[in-house]
């Protein structure tokens, strides 16, 4: 199901959404979706798994049936000993399967798992800044890497070129509020006067994460639990060809509510040369009314930078 | 950046007589002096200037708020130039550094840590910070002694010129609390 | 066995300030984006560095080189010459982030120590295994988001030094794996190794306060006349929801001063200091206190409550994520 020159990838869903709502949600991509590959499973709170273990076996079921190739999320930050166990467990095969699903690591504390020759894609939180690291992650057996949202395109490109070179996928973080750090402390919690041993899980009355403005009322960043986001929204629909000519071969979408399914149709269309950027632009927009987008990280002065217009 | 010591319970203060009398002194023999101090920096610290890199083209206004006048500092390795100017006259700079003048020899000498009298408040900063790091930055490791520089600028007589120099640090120093010398300069813990 | 204090040095000065002082070691970058210490008037040049580990050495102490910022696409060369360099002058042990960097190190030069980054946030024992069988690594500086219960229970688990921050500037996030400041202001501490740079702070007067911004965005805003801190991102005061204050961090820093037993028994090798951007009369006074409490402890005295508080006089410390209740 590629899409002219671009894959398309379902990122992990970052938020702690009501178990219903994470099953429909699946279910609209399984069915509606142009996607070529979804990543699911939790990456940011362990404490969140519990909750969604059964929903998870069943999208997983469902997204496969509809021909998605599903990849499992990791851990962005592996500290418990549960976790490193759980961590460890993702790379062995499910009772009665002959093989692993793949892997997405976003944590380079599973790179010590992957059994010899064993495929795994890398996420958006490992630090993969120069081709030295992409040899290194390729010769272990990397088929696809998620680059940091931070990384300029002159580092895109150089990096692009190395990929070709190692017959690596190179994937950009190409819709969503943006990871840009983890910590060991709940921010939640915190803004809620709660410790995150007893979080109550607050987070979940954030769907997009919680926005975090400064003291004169500028939007700045967004709280989700351990996680802090951009406030703004990647957004490259309009970007694709200089994309395609830096040799990214995938694009990483990030669930957001609203009419989530409308964007990746936005982002297939544009994709496959369809529609043109600026019509491309318009109809994300229009699937998501209420965010900010930028490209500021890939072609501004800083991640914040204001998307030109088309 | 963050992170701080904070040991100076009180920065003295100069006299305000004292800096009122000067407020009527002429101020070429000060630049006389200062001229010289900027040249001989030069000469016997070029790690200083060299250390600041792209840093030395900007303009510094460094104003201790106790007295009635403020140095205008161009940190140009070939040609650097400290001047004393009426505060009204200090002109455009790129980077301006406020405080008492004993917090800014103190600085200087290494008594106190930037960062601390920043945090308080001692020093109050305007302007580009980064040009004001990297001169705080490469005076902190050039660990100047202003007596020191001050009597190297007697050349061949330094070491005659050196001992009167310390004895009159000693009593500006008794009188004013405002350490001239790094000897006897503030203590750290 | 007695901890090794490691300190920090951003410059010759400070690096002879903090050996006069006790350090048994201490850490110092080029001058240039190899380091995540990358501020203007900052750092070694080669020559410099040389010195530095003659001199460091004529008083027994060692001198471990960070080269801990992540190379850039295309530019690896900067950095595996600041790796060459280093092993030719006969440092003690480089210290890094990269993966392709201690790759590149551990099969160019295989008698150079290697100490892996803060900034890699290798967090626990599976993470740091992995660097030991992959690169030979002697020693691992803990990410600031472990209990001292956890980083006892790495050190069961792994058989290589373990290195923690015992004082100074605090991150809350993982090192090495936040792009706040890039996104405000475009220099980022992985890339530049500059996090919330000088370049892009302004401080104004607005209707009586004092405001600092970075890149544009507020971070603090003080009444005038109170204690003004640098506008460092994850330190900034904002509002979420129907919260205002610090969403992240209080404007602290760390001081496990208290700990020093703890993480002794809990098998820690070496206790590092933060702040090489700080002067020389900062490095000399938290050096000189913490060997004090250091061999104090090694003489199984009492470390004296009152010896470390005067370097944080009337400023906020904590003891950060070393405590479980800071999550």
């Amino acid at each position: 199901m590629t899409q002219g020159r671009f894959e398309l990838t379902v990122g992990p869903l970052l938020f702690n959404w009501p178990a219903e709502r994470l099953a429909d949600f699946y279910a609209r991509i399984a069915d509606e979706a142009p996607v070529d590959r979804v990543v699911i499973g939790e990456s940011v709170c362990s404490k969140r798994e519990p909750f969604h273990t059964d929903c998870t076996e069943a999208a997983i079921e469902r997204l496969e049936r509809a021909g998605k190739k599903v990849v499992l999320a990791s851990l962005t930050l592996v500290t418990l000993e549960r976790e490193r166990r759980a961590a460890r467990a993702m790379f062995a095969p499910a009772e009665g399967e002959d093989g692993a699903r793949e892997v997405d690591i976003d944590d380079l504390t599973l790179l010590g798992f992957v059994p010899a020759g064993g495929g795994f894609s890398v996420g958006p939180m490992v630090n993969v800044y120069g081709e030295a690291t992409l040899g290194f992650l390729a010769r272990h057996g990397a088929r696809r890497v998620c680059l940091p949202p931070e990384l300029p395109f002159a580092s895109v490109a150089v990096l692009g070129r190395a990929a070709a070179e190692l017959g690596v996928g190179l994937e950009l973080f190409a819709y969503g509020r943006m990871p840009l750090a983890i910590s060991g402390r709940c921010y939640h919690a915190r803004v809620h006067g709660l410790s995150k041993d007893s979080c109550q899980f607050v987070c979940e009355q954030d769907p997009d994460g919680l926005p975090v403005r400064t003291s004169d009322g500028t939007d700045f960043l967004a709280i989700n639990g351990v996680q802090t986001l951009s406030y703004k929204y990647a957004n490259l629909v309009g970007d694709l060809d200089r994309l395609a000519g830096a040799g990214v071969t995938s694009l990483r979408l990030s669930p957001h509510s609203g009419d989530f399914v409308a964007v990746t149709q936005a982002f297939a269309r544009a994709a496959a040369g369809e529609i043109a950027p600026r019509e491309a632009l318009r109809q994300v927009q229009a699937a998501a009314p209420e965010a900010a987008f930028t490209n500021g990280f890939l072609f501004g002065d800083c991640g914040a930078a204001a998307l030109p217009a088309a | 950046m963050t992170g701080c010591v904070s040991d100076h319970p009180l920065i003295p203060r100069f006299p305000r007589t004292g800096a009122a009398a000067l407020g009527f002194a002429p101020l070429l023999p000060l630049n006389l002096a200062t001229g010289r101090l900027a040249t001989s920096l030069a000469r016997r610290h070029p790690g200083l200037f060299e250390r600041l890199g792209d840093q030395a083209a900007k303009n510094f206004v460094i104003d201790p708020t106790d007295m009635p006048f403020v140095f205008r500092l161009a940190p140009r390795p070939e040609a650097p130039q400290l001047r004393a100017v009426r505060r009204e006259s200090a002109g455009a700079w790129d980077a301006r550094v406020a405080g008492p003048l004993a917090a800014l020899i103190g600085l200087v000498h290494g008594a106190y840590d930037g960062d601390a009298l920043f945090f308080s408040r001692d020093l109050v900063i305007e302007g580009d910070t980064a040009a004001v790091l990297a001169l705080r930055n490469a005076i902190d490791n050039e660990e100047l002694d202003l007596v020191e520089e001050a009597s190297a600028l007697f050349g061949p007589l330094a070491l005659l010129a050196a001992r009167p120099a310390s004895r009159l640090a000693a009593l500006v120093g008794g009188l004013t609390g405002v350490a001239l010398t790094r000897r006897s300069g503030g203590s750290f813990a | 066995m007695t901890l090794e204090l490691v300190c920090p040095a951003g410059t010759p000065a400070a690096l002879r300030a903090a050996i006069e002082a006790g350090a048994h070691a201490v850490y110092c970058g080029f001058n240039d984006e190899t380091n995540a210490r990358n501020f203007p008037g900052l750092n070694f040049s080669r020559a410099e560095m040389a010195d530095a580990i003659g001199y460091a050495h004529r008083h027994d102490a060692k001198v471990l080189i960070a080269i801990n910022t992540f190379p850039r696409a295309g530019g690896l060369e900067l950095w595996t010459r600041a790796v060459d360099d280093a092993a030719s002058m006969q440092t003690d042990a480089v210290i890094l982030a990269d993966l392709g960097l201690l790759d590149y190190a551990a099969r160019t030069h295989p008698a150079l120590r290697l100490h892996v980054s803060v900034q890699a946030a290798a967090a626990n024992a599976d993470a740091i295994g992995f660097y030991a069988r992959s690169f030979g690594v002697r020693r691992v500086v803990l990410p600031r988001v472990l209990t001292v219960q956890e980083i006892a229970a790495i050190n069961r688990d792994i058989d290589v030094e373990t290195e923690v921050f015992i004082f100074g500037g605090l991150c809350v996030m993982a090192e090495g794996r936040c792009s706040l400041s890039s996104y405000a202001c475009g220099n980022s501490p992985n890339m530049n190794g500059a996090c919330s740079p000088a370049s892009q702070v302004e401080y104004r007067e607005e209707g009586g306060d004092l405001v600092s911004r970075l890149g544009g965005f507020a971070i603090d805003r003080v009444k005038a006349g109170a204690a003004a801190p640098y506008p460092t991102l994850c330190k900034g005061s904002f509002e979420a929801g129907a919260y205002r204050g610090h969403v992240f961090e209080d404007p602290v820093s760390l001081d496990a001063a208290a700990l020093i037993p703890q993480l002794a028994a809990a098998g820690v090798t070496a206790l590092k200091i933060e702040g090489r951007q700080r002067s020389r009369a900062y490095t000399q006074a938290v050096v000189r206190n913490f060997r004090r409490a250091l061999d104090a402890h090694a003489a199984g005295r009492p470390i004296a409550a009152g010896e470390l508080r005067a370097l944080t006089e009337g400023q906020q410390t904590t003891s950060g994520a070393y405590s479980k209740t800071w999550r």
